[in-house]
């Protein structure tokens, strides 16, 4: 057999597996969608559209990824700046960042807990300064902005180290001479950042952000351990429909909508994003 | 007027001195080639003035201005790197317009610019096109093209021909030279090409070990080396060396031979170039073990007192290993180095 097949036939077996288990249950979950008792129907789609906690889901979702993503970003670019620019240390410091990756969402979303909750450290804290009386309820349904804060906080403290270890690695395939190179010809600290740093790093930002956003669309488990369903978002629902009211079909038409503004994220990055032909490093 | 002034300028990285204080004058509009070897402290030098890398002690000082604690953006000079450094998200345009947009000259200005530069550097076809499209000759030129739109005062060049290959080195130091020498501005040069180094420069600080041996004209550094060291680096091939001993008073014993030499001193060495030495009847005593005609003149590789020795004779003459020759040094050519210090002597 010539040699030139031999890369396709080894990636035949993984291609299967996609093709078995991403693709069909895919198909699968589109069919459901727009099925009712057996036959083709949009009911399943009009039943999650008009449903009171459609609208919100969405909006709380979309709103999550707008205020999440682009603080990480900011944050990540921040410290991999700051690493990548250590001359000792720096793996320390790497594996320290990156701790809190190791950790499941659910995890990360009890340790949030463990801090606003009613018997939880921050308001333990406050009463033992003397701040508070008796305790607080920070994430009753009430406050539904004081959830939204805090599952903002827990994802931050989640998944920005995996923002960070991308651009770090980013960073370091920038040569040292394009900033020489800025240095010279006039670019001061912040001018080399935006004009040499972050065009450079596009490929990077490309694969951060489309992985941090799509991770952002499917927040789930945080907002479920801080939150219950008092705040709605997308998965919680295809959760509830799936589990709680028994009917697959609405569920299907709900993953189909992260799926779909999930698509588009991706392609809104690819293009916003997109480096020049020649171009490159 | 940009001359530059180093003033006992050191570097230390930890234990190990790159540099030992250093100090030079380049004067205004001068072509200044640091010479030597790879480790010997050139290109640290070079960042220095540049304000890439910041000297241990020292002054600094360009067109009478102290540098040394400035950044570079604010010493007026451009540099050439030695992989380019073209910037690979910007056009050809945009690299060489990189600099004035800095300082935020008005687009006409950044236009007119770029384009003459472009034009200078031949290549105004290229503008649209990304660093990624360009072959190494190409992007070399952008590269000084980037310097030149500048219009600095210094333009700094750590070995900007290195990495092309030998037929475009020699097209674009001759273009170099040209080009250079019409912009009228101070140019420092590092390279470890002699052959490069004697073209291009109006003078050569020839480097060694983190020091200057010697910072002359290109003639002066080839025929009358300061220090051992330059004779055995400059030249290709390299000078001839060989022990000398005090026979009487200004005459030296060299491989047989009696040459008169220096009155002082008792122990120095006796040295010549290749090209410099003539068959006669009078002369060293020498056996022919690599003869190599190169048609312009024959290199004779030879054994003179037991050690090498290198002729560069007529290409009529017929020589075959084995023979024995009688190689004789033209008088006003023979240098004398003190064998201990290294340093020319008489």
């Amino acid at each position: 057999m010539p040699a030139r097949f031999l890369p396709y036939l080894m990636l035949l077996p993984a291609t299967i597996f996609l093709l078995v288990f991403f693709v069909y249950p895919f198909i699968q979950i589109a069919i459901l969608a727009v099925t009712q008792d057996g036959g083709f129907s949009l009911q399943p789609i009009t039943t999650m559209a008009t449903h009171w906690k459609f609208n919100a889901a969405l909006g709380w979702t979309v709103l999550l990824a707008a205020v999440v993503v682009p603080l990480q970003l900011v944050m990540a670019l921040s410290m991999a700046t700051i690493v990548t620019k250590l001359k000792t240390g720096r793996s320390t410091i790497l594996y320290i960042f990156s701790i809190p990756l190791g950790l499941s969402d659910l995890a990360a979303g009890i340790v949030w807990l463990a801090i606003f909750e009613q018997s939880g450290f921050l308001n333990s804290m406050l009463a033992g300064l003397g701040v508070i009386e008796q305790p607080i309820l920070f994430l009753g349904y009430q406050n539904i902005w004081v959830i939204f804060l805090a599952v903002v906080l827990a994802e931050l403290w989640r998944a920005t180290a995996i923002v960070m270890v991308i651009l770090v690695s980013g960073m370091g395939l920038i040569p040292k001479e394009y900033y020489e190179a800025g240095e010279v010809f006039g670019a001061n600290g912040w001018q080399r950042f935006w004009r040499i740093t972050l065009p450079l790093l596009r490929p990077s930002l490309q694969s951060a952000l489309i992985l941090r956003t799509l991770a952002a669309f499917e927040v789930f488990a945080v907002v479920t351990a801080l939150g219950g369903t008092t705040l709605p978002v997308l998965m919680g629902e295809t959760f509830n429909w799936q589990f709680a009211m028994q009917d697959r079909n609405v569920a299907s038409a709900y993953a189909l909508v992260i799926l779909g503004i999930s698509i588009a994220a991706t392609l809104f990055f690819l293009r916003a994003l997109r480096v020049p032909k020649g171009a490159t490093i | 007027m940009a001359e530059i002034v180093i003033k006992n300028v050191a570097k230390r990285f930890g234990s190990f001195t790159a540099l030992h204080s250093i100090d030079l004058t380049i004067a205004d509009q001068e072509f200044m080639v640091l010479l030597g070897a790879s480790g010997c402290g050139k290109t640290t030098l070079l960042r220095i003035i540049a304000g890439l890398e910041t000297p241990s002690q020292g002054e600094v000082w360009i067109g009478g201005r102290r540098v040394d604690h400035l950044p570079p953006r604010e010493r007026g000079i451009a540099m050439v790197f030695q992989n380019y450094a073209v910037f690979p998200h910007l056009t050809v345009f945009e690299n060489i317009a990189f600099g004035l947009r800095m300082k935020k000259l008005p687009q006409a200005e950044v236009d007119a610019r770029v384009n003459r530069t472009a034009e200078l550097m031949h290549i105004e076809q290229l503008l649209r096109r990304y660093s990624g499209q360009l072959s190494g000759g190409q992007r070399q030129r952008v590269a000084v093209a980037r310097a030149l739109a500048m219009e600095p005062d210094v333009i700094l060049m750590d070995e900007p021909l290195s990495n092309l290959d030998a037929l475009l080195r020699l097209e674009m130091r001759a273009e170099l030279k040209g080009v250079l020498a019409n912009s009228k501005t101070t140019t420092i040069y590092v390279t470890h090409d002699q052959v490069e180094a004697m073209s291009l420069a109006d003078r050569i600080s020839v480097m060694n070990g983190g020091k200057i041996v010697q910072a002359a004209s290109p003639v002066e550094v080839y025929r009358n080396p300061a220090a051992r060291f330059v004779g055995s680096f400059i030249g290709n091939p390299p000078m001839n060396f060989l022990p000398a001993n005090r026979s009487a008073a200004g005459q030296w014993s060299v491989a047989g031979l009696d040459v008169p030499g220096p009155a002082a001193g008792d122990a120095l060495e006796f040295a010549i170039r290749p090209e410099d030495l003539t068959v006669a009847a009078e002369g060293f005593a020498a056996t022919a073990r690599v003869v190599e005609p190169l048609g312009a003149h024959t290199l004779v590789t030879a054994e003179v007192g037991g050690q090498m020795f290198r002729a560069v004779l007529d290409s009529d003459l017929k020589v075959s290993p084995g023979d024995e020759l009688r190689l004789s040094p033209k008088a006003d050519r023979i240098r004398w180095f003190n064998r201990e210090t290294g340093l020319a002597a008489g």
